[in-house]
């Protein structure tokens, strides 16, 4: 009956406005953020540092504009596993590429 | 009954039906309201699984070719415009603020606020789609479209444009180097491209869902509809937050 | 074979329920516009029986071309057209819906208790866009066909070819949306729809593995998509990013290419072992042996399906550290199936066993899955590939799996529940026979492909070196006496609807809810939702309910 329950609580809660607005403040920041970091000298750590505020992005995006920090345990999961197997096409394919200019073994 | 006529004309068979038991939204294979909800908001997510896994695609070939061609990338990235590129991602991101507002008015009955958030996220969806346009326009006049008029001029030799050479300095590339931004601007099209017609097609459900939202349709307890076409809005976006810094910020600095 | 485990009610006074999802309704558009799940299966038998007499159409060109080591029948150019579309109908319009879109659609929701799926506008949009990639596909082969293999490599698909690459990856483009929406309703409905006490664990092993096909259709189908707009790309604008000349490279082509292809042999496979699961313990009177492993290795095999696609690139230019890493886990990949031969085999072990026809076509599913699946571990060994590979070996080992495995349980599938669906059974010697004719076809059409292929003759090749003439004369007769084990079901399943034996409910005295309600089954299902009380295959439960009788309409 817990799914029952968890059911009932993701469709009932409403996500407060307020939580909204600071999200949608901090993807602006964080918008701000990368386009200043894309003008900084960190060699390497340039696209890293891309990356990883694109990720926070999304995150918060996910978790409060879609929901997903209130909703059920099928909904986090089905959401790992698109991620999952997104990253095991890139992750996987790009392991062929990287290895491709290794030379003999 | 999941007959034809129910779909059809969407009234019920049976006259002697019971309605005061369920909303007239009940689809009779579904026991109740809330087991309704709950499969279209599970299908909503499994489907923009598969979104995920189509642009997935993409993304590795980007990955790819970024890392085999990262002079040609970092080159013809100079060619898009860091301020519309920005103030789109701006124009998204408050797009989406809009769209979970509307989601919140759906949510606590506000029907005219509801009407007012969709219209807001309809007129940013558009206003995304036409700074799209201005950077289009730019690529096709100056020959940055992959294909047969294609020109490898900007980085053969970058003085020639000397509004992207003033800001960037960028050296020629060698003309093997200089062909590979081809690939680069395939991707740049071909994602883009990808995110603008699935943004078309979100402010044309847009455009309807106005007008249903005008009438009432979901501020009386239905809210799945709204609630879904949030859940594919907010992923158009989150689409758009990582092609911005892939495509435009890849390196601005000297 | 004279024991029978079939039990129908008394011919003199049995009828075919007169209300029933058949007689509901009538009229073409009743169809046509219909949500119910049988219904639409219905259409699916329909025009999958269609594309699947085209396929084989196409085969029997094939092997009357191979049947002389000179290109007399028709131009090499022709040739390639008729490989090609076999390949592209048989796999997208014939195996990826075969089960999952007839017995799934079917079955899923009774086998839970269930009114409907649970998106059935969904359902009905699924066939139709399998009918529109059908017609595309169709259309594709009136005007000129396209030569590139079903595996439109590039760069011959994007540079080198003039044929109908853009029309047949739209038509696979549209059949793939079609298959995610099948796949997509699956999940959600044995998710949420399931009956009170409906547990996991209690559902058929059919219905898991339905869902696991339904994860790799929902996860992976869309990147073969992505794949073909790209090549769309690449063939109208010239992109680049298959263009050596551009920088681009062919190679990542096949890799978005078989990320879905290879998960796709397993959403070919996967609802034939649920078929297999459930024939299997019907005709043994038993429980699976291990039903927790059969459930958990349908997963299993869904998963790791994911990790292995370069296994078809071994030779064509990825590094050989990605050889050794999809070679060790396509050796992975073989347990859960192995697992699945396993326990079906402890099921038959001190069973009562008999031999009607679906029985008779899972034995055959029994044998031919596995040699396939043995040479499928051959093949993935990446040393015995590297001669294996482009050559009749791989048609061997992939027709063993697809046919004797694949179509073989399809066959089982629908001799098994022709009753449920129908209201009537088949005639059984008649059926018997088309079911032997057609393992022996089998094995005379393809085992002799695998010693072709270990002695060197190319794949796709309209000609062939004299010395291999005998081995094709064999395979080419195997063909025939298979092309009549294919006919004749089409026949006798035609006659039995008029002329069958009224079937009753519960034909084989199986277990499952499906066999609880009346044939042909009710619009919704049930008349009273029903409450699952008993742990799946439970033929104790079974034998109490002989006592009470199982009310059915009209």
């Amino acid at each position: 009956m817990t799914d029952q329950k968890e059911m009932e609580e993701a469709a009932h809660h409403v996500v407060s406005p307020v939580i909204y607005i600071i999200v949608g403040s901090t993807l602006l920041v964080l918008t701000g953020a990368t386009v200043w970091a894309s003008y900084q000298e960190w060699g390497n750590f340039n696209a890293v540092a891309a990356l990883a505020i694109a990720v926070v992005k999304a995150m918060i995006v996910v978790l409060f504009f879609m929901h997903v920090k209130y909703s059920s345990k099928l909904t986090k999961l089905t959401v790992f596993c698109g991620l999952f197997t997104f990253l095991a096409l890139v992750g996987m394919t790009l392991a062929d590429y990287f290895t491709r200019a290794w030379g003999r073994w | 009954m999941s007959d034809s006529t129910a779909i059809a004309a969407g009234a019920h068979a049976a006259p002697d039906h019971g309605h005061e038991e369920h909303p007239a939204y009940l689809r009779h294979h579904f026991e109740n309201v809330e087991q309704q909800a709950d499969a279209a908001g599970f299908a909503m997510w499994l489907f923009l699984l598969t979104e995920v896994m189509f642009f997935g695609g993409m993304f590795t070939a980007y990955l790819i070719y970024r890392n085999w061609y990262y002079p040609a990338f970092v080159e013809a990235s100079h060619q898009l415009n860091i301020f519309w590129g920005t103030l789109n991602t701006a124009v998204l991101i408050t797009s989406s603020f809009t769209m979970a507002m509307g989601v919140w008015c759906a949510e606590t009955r506000k029907q005219r606020g509801l009407v007012l958030c969709l219209v807001l996220t309809f007129i940013l969806g558009l206003g995304f789609l036409g700074i799209k346009t201005v950077e289009y326009k730019e690529k096709i006049e100056k020959h940055h479209v992959p294909g047969f008029h294609y020109s490898l001029q900007s980085f053969t030799d970058p003085q020639s444009d000397p509004e992207i050479y003033n800001e960037y300095h960028d050296k020629p590339l060698a003309l093997d180097m200089a062909r590979h931004t081809e690939v680069y601007f395939s991707l740049y099209f071909a994602m883009t491209g990808m995110h603008a017609l699935h943004m078309i097609i979100g402010i044309a459900i847009l455009g309807y869902m106005i007008f249903r939202a005008r009438a009432g349709a979901y501020t009386a307890g239905h809210v799945t509809f709204v609630e879904n076409f949030g859940l594919y809005w907010h992923f158009v976006d989150i689409i758009w937050i990582f092609l911005f810094p892939l495509l435009y910020l890849i390196s601005r600095h000297q | 074979m004279s024991a029978t485990i079939v039990s129908l009610p008394d011919q003199s006074t049995a009828r075919i329920p007169k209300v029933n999802f058949i007689t509901k309704e009538n009229g073409l558009l009743s169809w046509l516009l219909t949500g119910d799940h049988k219904r639409i299966a219905v259409l699916y038998i329909i025009s999958l029986t269609f594309f699947f007499f085209i396929g084989g159409a196409l085969a029997g060109l094939i092997r009357l071309e191979l049947l002389t080591p000179q290109t007399d029948l028709m131009a090499t150019d022709t040739y390639n057209k008729v490989f090609t579309m076999h390949g592209v109908i048989m796999i997208f319009f014939f195996l990826v819906p075969s089960v999952p879109a007839t017995l799934g659609n079917f079955l899923i929701p009774l086998m839970l208790g269930a009114k409907d799926l649970a998106l059935p506008k969904i359902n009905l949009l699924s066939w139709y866009l399998y009918i529109i990639a059908g017609t595309l596909a169709i259309y594709t082969m009136a005007t000129g066909g396209v030569d590139t293999g079903w595996t439109f490599t590039t760069p011959l698909s994007t540079h080198y070819v003039n044929t109908n690459v853009l029309t047949t990856g739209l038509a696979v483009f549209i059949a793939g949306f079609s298959s995610i929406f099948t796949g997509l309703n699956f999940i959600v409905t044995i998710h949420k729809m399931r009956c009170p006490g409906m547990t996991w664990f209690r559902m058929p092993l059919f219905v898991w593995a339905h869902y696991a096909a339904s994860i790799l259709m929902v996860l992976g189908t869309p990147v073969v998509a992505i794949a073909i707009v790209l090549v769309a790309l690449e063939r109208t604008i010239g992109i680049g990013v298959f263009d050596p000349t551009k920088g681009g490279d062919p190679l990542l082509f096949q890799h978005l290419f078989w990320f879905y292809s290879h998960p796709a042999v397993y959403i070919m496979i996967l609802p034939g072992m649920g078929v297999i699961s459930e024939t299997i313990s019907t005709f043994s009177r038993k429980r699976v042996f291990g039903y927790t492993a059969v459930a958990f290795s349908s997963v299993a095999i869904a998963v790791f399906g994911f990790f292995v696609w370069a296994h078809h690139m071994f030779i064509m230019g990825i590094s050989n550290y990605a050889v050794l890493v999809f070679s060790l886990l396509t050796m992975l990949v073989a347990v859960p199936s192995a697992i699945k031969i396993f326990n079906w085999t402890f099921t038959l072990y001190k069973g009562s066993i008999t031999f009607e026809t679906p029985m008779l076509y899972t034995f055959g599913f029994m044998g031919l899955f596995t040699i396939g699946g043995l040479t499928g571990v051959f093949l993935g060994t990446s040393g015995t590939d590297i001669h294996l590979t482009e050559t009749y070996f791989i048609v061997a080992h992939f027709h063993f799996v697809m046919v004797g495995g694949m179509l073989m349980a399809f066959l089982a599938g629908v001799h098994f529940w022709w009753p449920k669906i129908t209201g009537r059974m088949y005639p059984e010697k008649i059926s018997q026979l088309a079911a032997v004719v057609t393992f022996i076809g089998f094995n005379f059409t393809f085992f002799p492909q695998f010693i072709l292929g270990t002695l060197g003759m190319p794949r796709r090749y309209a000609s062939y070196p004299p010395e291999f003439q005998v081995l094709n004369v064999f395979s080419t007769a195997g063909a025939s006496i298979l092309g009549v084990g294919y006919l004749l079901p089409i026949l006798y399943l035609t006659w039995s609807l008029k002329y069958g034996e009224i079937a009753g409910n519960n034909p084989w005295q199986a277990t499952g809810l499906e066999w609880q309600t009346q044939s042909p089954p009710l619009t919704e299902n049930f008349p009273v939702t029903p409450i699952m009380d008993h742990e799946a295959y439970d033929y104790e439960w079974l034998e109490k309910q002989k006592e009470i009788e199982v009310p059915s309409v009209g």
